[in-house]
């Protein structure tokens, strides 16, 4: 593991990848790997039962596996240390012998914080859809942080085959303030169809690093979203190369920072084939002294014909001491193109508040409403119902303005 | 279709003749003695040199910034020549001085020092190789109060304005070239309009860079005091060289309480050759600062230069401010244009609105890069983006990168920008009612930027279409 600390170096806000994000509270601390037997461990967050298969990860290391033991996952023990590598190769560390890790999406984008993964990591979920299988439900990835200063470092590897069909769910949760550094790389084959979402509800006080590669194939469709509502500071990489001809993407986003928790998503879509599509809609609810940051990049490359892309970003100020960074990007090297972005910032709709106040509904809840109803859009995309129950949950307990306990007891949103 | 682009983008550049004409050239080369050497040349008072003496010490601790997105080789600083003046034998009396051939030259360019021949009633200070040559118009402006003159003169004859302003919107420290500029800077044009005065004509600066190998660093100040207003335009042109030249100017605009100065730039430098050979690099910091309902408004038709770099600022430093950016940006051939705003929002009830249209052809790189930030205290600030790009040609690229960072939660804040080439469908039309491709091209361009030409002095707008076509020339596609 020594072989390359010494080359890992901590960005800084001096980089402009960083430029909104200080990540010294992380490198200040000294953190451990967690070394206590976990095999009893229970959650609440689980899904077991309501999804085909779900594997329990505490603390980076697998702990239980419930549900249907298919041949589509294989827990990954930790690689061996000769099979190590570091990031910038095109090959990460893998269990030895996994079909399709040729594959393997390439390591431009690695940054950083995914050559510590690779330094660190003690494995994580290896999901392998074969060609023309479509699977049932969805896989539940569940990542539980627990204790003070310890630190993880998930890295999993999804491989779809052509035209096979697969719904994973990540989600990161925990007690204390631990750190949080997972990798997860898809390979989308030829005509797959995928839909990942990424739930991030760490305990308040931990650090949660992440970065999701999307390499996808010819045809393939992928919808990748990312619910940020936890975690004290959280950033959230995203790469998606769309690297076959009509290939399509929709890239989702919530971040809901509040307090003074600190949300930073970074965003990049490389058309780099002709013919493909994708739309990413990034949506902030900014409140107490939360701070958000959404920084999105589109790259046509130069052979990219007929890219159509779509880029929006939409911030609610709720507070007066929240903050927003908003700088969506395109880079477009080619002339047959139809790409576009937005970016709106803005508070909640005074009209509207007045429309609710004067039917009756008190401030408070009108104000929810309104929040909710600017979420929602977000939130009701998630196709997994156990999720977006969750979701819908998490975010409720964020409202701005508490509500009776009458609402809050029924648990649920009411739509 | 593509043969008319090309034809229409290819158009020579008509500027690019070069004046023989005496000129009285520094040795090439940076270090304190030619700023000493400048300095005493334009018989400057001390302050003024110390301040040259103090941005040259701190620019020598300064890196080249590399941020942008342009490539160039390096400029070798050492080897320009920082101060090249048309010879003159004596002090200027009257306009009919003015050494013929520079005249000659400057009506080539279609700018008339005569003041007889009143360009629309514009008073011009026109800038040959960094030193003013004359101004027009001075003494009818000076009945109402205006004070419009070359920089060396506002040193000479009024001292404590200079003093007072120089400095306060860009400091010296503030950038690379900035700093450079304020360790250089050889002349420019200065402009006070006083307290509640509207500046009764458009005042205008025209700068000629002629001499090979020297750089051109002017400076230009303008002052509007208390509800005073004033339009301002500056035009540019550069003979036709291989090598490329280095401007980089500075440019401080201060609105006082309510007063309003809109400021309008043709930039069109020699942009290089077909195959990107020669061109003037463009390194421009401007800046405006604008206090309670002040208001400042940047318009830049931006053809020429095979570098830009240049971001017209507003600081809305008093309540109730207003900045305003229209910018249209031209790249064809080889050139590459990194340019856009800043708008900071300080006061209350600040707005801004950012209108940039940029045009790409052949191989030109073309890149918004813009920031608005809102400050804590700048309650109720609003800001309308947007920025379009129009491609033409599968070699060229265009790309936004716009900062928007909030601080105070009732800020409201729009940005979009789109990207897109001229639709199949709109050149269909217009060839099918008997316009050929390349009008209807340069119909379309035309239409492209009209939110930006509307902001135009009249004169200039005309000048700027005119320019389009001919910047655009053999690039329909």
């Amino acid at each position: 593991m020594s072989i390359a600390v010494k080359e890992f170096e901590w960005p800084t806000p001096r980089l402009e990848e960083w430029r909104y994000t200080n990540l010294a509270a992380i490198a200040g601390t000294k953190w451990r790997d967690d070394e206590r037997s976990l095999s009893d461990f229970d959650t609440t967050a689980t899904l077991a039962g309501r999804a085909a298969v779900e594997l329990l990860f505490v603390n980076g290391r697998l702990v239980k596996q419930s549900g249907d033991d298919t041949p589509l996952i294989r827990r990954s023990a930790a690689p061996s240390p000769g099979g190590r590598r570091m990031a910038g190769d095109t090959d990460i560390p893998l269990p030895p012998g996994e079909g399709g890790a040729k594959r393997r999406v390439r390591g431009e984008f690695e940054s950083a914080l995914a050559i510590l993964n690779a330094m660190h990591t003690a494995g994580g979920a290896r999901i392998n859809v074969p060609s023309g299988t479509i699977v049932e439900g969805f896989i539940h990835l569940l990542f539980v942080g627990d204790g003070d200063g310890i630190w993880s470092h998930p890295r999993n590897v999804v491989d779809v085959g052509a035209n096979a069909q697969v719904t994973i769910v990540e989600t990161y949760v925990g007690n204390g303030r631990y750190y949080t550094n997972p990798v997860t790389e898809i390979v989308a084959g030829e005509g797959a169809v995928i839909d990942h979402t990424i739930v991030v509800c760490d305990s308040l006080e931990a650090y949660h690093t992440g970065s999701l590669t999307i390499r996808q194939g010819r045809s393939s469709s992928v919808t990748a979203r990312n619910i940020s509502i936890g975690g004290a500071l959280v950033r959230n990489d995203v790469n998606v190369i769309l690297d076959g001809e009509g290939a399509s993407l929709v890239l989702d986003g919530l971040f809901t920072p509040a307090g003074s928790q600190h949300i930073d998503n970074h965003t990049v879509i490389d058309h780099a084939r002709p013919h493909c599509t994708s739309v990413e809609l990034y949506k902030g609810v900014l409140d107490g002294s939360g701070r958000g940051i959404f920084d999105g990049r589109i790259i046509v490359r130069p052979g990219a014909q007929k890219t159509s892309s779509r880029q929006s970003n939409h911030n609610l100020l709720l507070s007066e001491t929240a903050i927003v960074d908003s700088k969506p990007t395109l880079e477009i090297h080619n002339d047959d193109v139809k790409c576009n972005h937005g970016s709106t910032i803005g508070q909640l709709n005074e009209e509207a508040l007045f429309y609710l106040r004067a039917r009756g509904i008190g401030e408070a809840e009108a104000r929810n409403l309104l929040v909710l109803a600017f979420a929602s859009e977000l939130v009701d995309r998630i196709k997994v119902e156990p999720v977006r129950e969750q979701v819908g949950r998490a975010l409720f307990r964020q409202m701005p303005e508490r509500l009776p306990e009458r609402r809050s007891n029924k648990g649920e949103i009411t739509r | 279709m593509s043969s008319t682009i090309e034809q229409i983008a290819s158009q020579e550049y008509k500027y690019g003749f070069v004046t023989d004409i005496e000129s009285d050239v520094a040795p090439p080369g940076l270090n304190e003695d030619i700023i000493r050497l400048i300095s005493s040349k334009k018989e400057e008072p001390q302050w003024l040199l110390d301040w040259r003496l103090k941005a040259f010490r701190h620019w020598l601790t300064m890196k080249e910034p590399t941020w942008a997105n342009v490539h160039y080789d390096p400029i070798d600083y050492q080897s320009i020549s920082y101060y090249s003046a048309p010879k003159q034998k004596k002090k200027l009396n009257s306009l009919d001085e003015v050494d013929p051939e520079l005249r000659e030259a400057f009506d080539k360019l279609g700018i008339s020092l005569e003041e007889q021949k009143r360009l629309g009633g514009v008073a011009v200070d026109a800038v040959f190789d960094s030193v003013s040559v004359a101004t027009t118009f001075r003494s009818e402006l000076a009945k109402v109060g205006v004070i419009f003159c070359s920089f060396s003169d506002a040193v000479r004859d009024h001292p404590d304005l200079v003093r007072k302003y120089l400095g306060t919107v860009v400091p010296y420290t503030d950038n690379f070239f900035a700093t450079l500029n304020s360790a250089v800077f050889t002349d420019g044009s200065f402009c006070y309009i006083p307290k509640g005065v509207k500046c009764p004509m458009e005042l205008s600066t025209y700068f000629r860079i002629n001499q090979a190998n020297t750089g051109q660093f002017e400076r230009t100040l303008i002052i509007a005091d208390e509800g005073a207003t004033v339009s301002y335009l500056e035009g540019c042109t550069a003979p036709r060289r291989d090598e490329n030249q280095l401007h980089a100017a500075v440019v401080e605009l201060v609105a006082l309480d309510g007063g309003t100065i809109k400021y309008s730039t043709v930039q069109n430098w020699y942009p290089g050759d077909k195959n990107g050979k020669g061109g003037i690099y463009n390194f421009v910091t401007k800046r405006g600062k604008a206090m309670a309902n002040a208001k400042i408004s940047w318009t830049q038709v931006e053809t020429g230069s095979a570098i830009t770099w240049k971001y017209p600022s507003c600081i809305l430093q008093g309540d109730n401010s207003i900045g305003e950016f229209y910018s249209v940006a031209l790249t064809n051939n080889y050139q590459q244009a990194d340019t856009g705003t800043k708008m900071i929002h300080i006061g209350r009830n600040t707005r801004s609105t950012i209108v940039s249209k940029g045009i790409s052809a052949g191989r030109g790189q073309q890149t918004y890069r813009g920031e608005v930030k809102i400050m804590k205290n700048a309650e109720g600030a609003r800001n309308y983006s947007q920025c379009d790009s129009l491609l033409l040609g599968d070699k060229c690229g265009a790309h936004t990168f716009p900062y928007i960072e909030v601080r105070n939660s009732t800020a409201v804040m729009e940005h979009e920008a789109s990207t897109s080439k001229i639709g199949e469908d709109q050149l269909f039309y217009c060839q099918q009612r008997g316009i050929s491709a390349e009008d209807a091209v340069s119909m379309i361009v035309n239409g492209f930027c009209r939110e930006v030409f509307r902001e135009l002095p009249m004169e200039f707008a005309v000048e700027a279409q005119k320019l389009l076509g001919v910047s655009l020339e053999g690039s329909v596609g």
